[in-house]
């Protein structure tokens, strides 16, 4: 929360990939609590406006398949994972902070504005 | 939960547990940690916290066939795999036989963005991955307090660490839960409180540096619902793992031994009853520098080595070979008994180690060896290296720890030249049983070496002072002369001993003179005898002759009466002279 100015170091060079690559993201659920879907519907809504076109969203229940927890650290519920472009980035929550969600995908600096 | 209770009857009525297989750490918690629940192991940092859990797992594992996960937030399993290697343990191994399953926790605080609402399913998803796919019964997270380190909702991660705990004992297995020591003064165990969340166990490690000494304690902080030991136990790390030495727990209940052993030197056990030391006593032998503590102490080891028993010989000053070659001087061979594999030496500096390091080699030696006696030579190089209070803890767990396993201990301890006499480490003093002073009397511009049992339990013993030599044949009690000052010794003793030869051999010769004189009374005395019994003997041939004589006169006689009646013709001839007396007396007066 006090470490959004840390964040906006990590956005300066991956800047410019943003045009042009796509964007794979994951998110890990349990089960299909109200939690994972509000956060479902909120990446869904983002990536919509943000990224037409080049986004996929693979979502994941470790209540099926709790082996792939491990493989991406998975320790909080729900965890949206920035497979591409790299850096690896995770953002954990039900992202209901839009601009939030945006600063952490590095979507966007961390400033106020849009 | 059933699963893991079923596994096993409880250790006791109380609480079931699980036995940990750490040596030590189950005879202080009574049989082990709590079965099915989650003990805190808490301590600073490299205190052995990882490696107390490891081994847990580990023991569990292969001595207890209950598979184990161990969750490690701090080290990569490569890391871990290859940290406890060097104890012996192959976790590769036992993860491939599905005995152990690992898995690492890694949280980035950079690579993560907290936004909403969340929860740890995603840690209760692996973890119970982990447990169902080996059947785990026993669990570790090293050190889940890293989840603090890297989400910063902190009410989120309370209200989800007590709900793991929930579920961990639901779930039935038993946990070990490691923390970091918090700061100090805050009165907490750990940097967020973990106790507040694992209230039945909670195991406190401490590592400290006194005086260049690192020693590491164990203490149980609280074990709900079963007693256990309350003290710090010093523990150590070696190559088999953890080692807990639970000594003060034994208190006073050993076994008393009648059965008496020799010291080795004939005259010294007639001081102590006539039969020596009690079996699984404690001896102690103290002196001054070279009074020979050492010597006294090779004899006990080389009796014991000839009864066959086997000794450990443990040296803090001198190297075995050196001992060797010393005592062989004085005509005490232990070479034979080393070779037989019945004498063991066992030499090191004291200041190696610290005292827990010592304490906790002689455990093993002991255990491994078994030996019915134990030498330690001196106990006051141990006593240098810690305070003295310390030291005398340590000895009294060494002392408790020999009687228990009904060894008889002979201790030696240097007293230095300006302590009063019988000055020594004051608490060993009532510990001992049999003790033995040794010092040096100067008298007359020389130094003899004295000996005197200061006390024995439980036997009558010599009060006496008693001088000693070193001989090329070992140690000798010399016989005692009591001059105006007490004990002769040295030429004192050698003075006074040879006045009393010449005394002796006058007075030898005054009896033998005496005797000589009686004889020669008696010769004279039975050469009159004889001379007087045959003159007896010619005058009784006299005699003899005398009467023999006169009786065959009477019959001459009476034969001349006879014949002259017969010529008379006045009687018959008669058989006898009276009836013939008779026979004439009547026809004379009938006639």
């Amino acid at each position: 929360m006090n470490n959004s100015s840390q964040l906006t170091e990590y956005t300066a060079p991956t800047e410019t990939d943003q045009e042009t690559e796509t964007w794979e993201l994951r998110l890990y659920i349990a089960g299909e609590t109200p939690r994972s879907v509000a956060a479902f519907a909120n990446l869904k809504k983002l990536c919509e406006i943000h990224l037409p076109g080049r986004y996929q969203i693979e979502v994941i229940d470790l209540m099926q398949n709790p082996q792939l927890a491990a493989g991406d650290q998975i320790v909080a519920i729900p965890t949206l994972v920035r497979k591409l472009p790299e850096p690896l980035r995770r953002i954990v929550g039900d992202l209901s902070n839009t601009e939030r969600t945006l600063v952490g995908l590095q979507l966007r600096p961390a400033k106020p504005g849009q | 939960m059933s699963k893991a209770a079923n596994h096993r009857k409880p250790a006791n009525r109380g609480l079931a547990k699980a036995p940990t297989g750490i040596q030590g750490l189950d005879e202080i918690t009574g049989g082990g940690l709590p079965l099915g629940r989650p003990t805190l192991v808490c301590g600073s940092a490299g205190c052995g916290k990882t490696l107390l859990a490891i081994e847990f797992l580990v023991r569990g594992a292969m001595q207890f066939d209950e598979p184990g996960v161990f969750m490690s937030f701090e080290e990569t399993a490569a890391e871990l795999t290859e940290n406890v290697r060097s104890l012996g343990f192959d976790l590769d191994e036992l993860i491939e036989q599905k005995k152990l399953a690992m898995d690492f926790v890694w949280i980035e605080r950079n690579e993560i963005e907290e936004n909403g609402e969340y929860d740890l399913e995603g840690l209760f998803v692996r973890l119970n991955y982990a447990i169902d796919s080996i059947g785990a019964k026993r669990i570790v997270l090293d050190t889940i307090e890293t989840l603090f380190g890297g989400l910063s909702n902190v009410s989120i991660l309370r209200g989800e660490l007590r709900r793991l705990f929930r579920w961990l004992k639901d779930k039935g297995v038993t946990a070990v839960i490691t923390g970091e020591s918090g700061e100090t003064g805050e009165g907490m165990l750990t940097r967020h409180g973990m106790e507040e969340y694992v209230s039945d166990c909670v195991i406190q490690l401490d590592h400290r540096v006194t005086d260049q000494m690192s020693t590491r304690r164990l203490r149980i902080v609280k074990y709900r619902g079963t007693t256990h030991g309350t003290n710090e136990y010093p523990f150590l790390i070696d190559e088999d793992g953890i080692s807990v030495l639970p000594v003060t727990s034994l208190g006073l209940q050993h076994e008393s031994s009648a059965e008496r052993i020799s010291s080795g030197i004939p005259r010294l056990d007639a001081m102590l009853g006539g039969e020596g030391y009690f079996r699984s006593s404690t001896v102690l032998v103290s002196g001054t520098a070279g009074s020979g503590k050492t010597s006294i102490a090779a004899h006990f080891a080389n009796a014991a080595c000839q009864r066959g028993e086997r000794c450990l010989y443990l040296a803090f000053e001198e190297s075995s070979g050196q001992l060797q070659r010393n005592m062989r001087s004085i005509g005490i061979d232990l070479e034979p008994w080393v070779k037989k594999g019945l004498l063991h030496f066992h030499a090191s500096r004291a200041s190696i180690y610290g005292l827990e390091m010592h304490l906790a080699t002689i455990h093993k030696l002991v255990r491994e060896f078994q030996p019915r006696v134990v030498v330690m030579d001196a106990i006051g190089c141990l006593a240098a290296i810690g305070t003295r209070r310390d030291s005398s803890v340590m000895l009294t767990r060494l002392i408790d720890f020999f009687k228990m396993q009904e060894i008889t201990a002979l201790l030696t301890n240097l007293r230095t030249g300006n302590e009063s006499l019988e000055q020594t480490n004051e608490d060993i003093a009532s510990l001992v049983d049999t003790w033995l002073l040794l010092r040096d009397l100067e008298l007359e511009g020389e130094r003899n070496r004295v000996i005197n049992v200061l006390k024995s339990r439980g036997m009558a013993h010599s009060n006496q002072l008693r001088e000693f030599l070193l001989t090329d044949h070992g140690v000798e009690l010399q016989d005692v002369y009591l001059g105006a000052e007490g004990v002769l010794t040295g030429s004192a003793r050698l003075a006074r001993e040879s006045t009393e030869k010449a005394t002796s051999l006058l007075r030898h010769q005054e009896v033998e003179a005496k005797q000589r004189e009686r004889e020669l009374k008696r010769e004279a005395l039975e050469a009159r005898i004889v001379v007087l019994q045959k003159e007896f003997e010619a005058e009784e041939e006299l005699a003899k002759r005398v009467i023999d004589q006169e009786q065959s006169r009477e019959e001459t006689n009476q034969q001349d009466r006879d014949r002259m009646g017969i010529s008379r013709q006045g009687d018959k001839v008669k058989r006898d002279v009276e009836p013939a007396v008779r026979s004439t007396k009547t026809p004379r007066s009938r006639t």
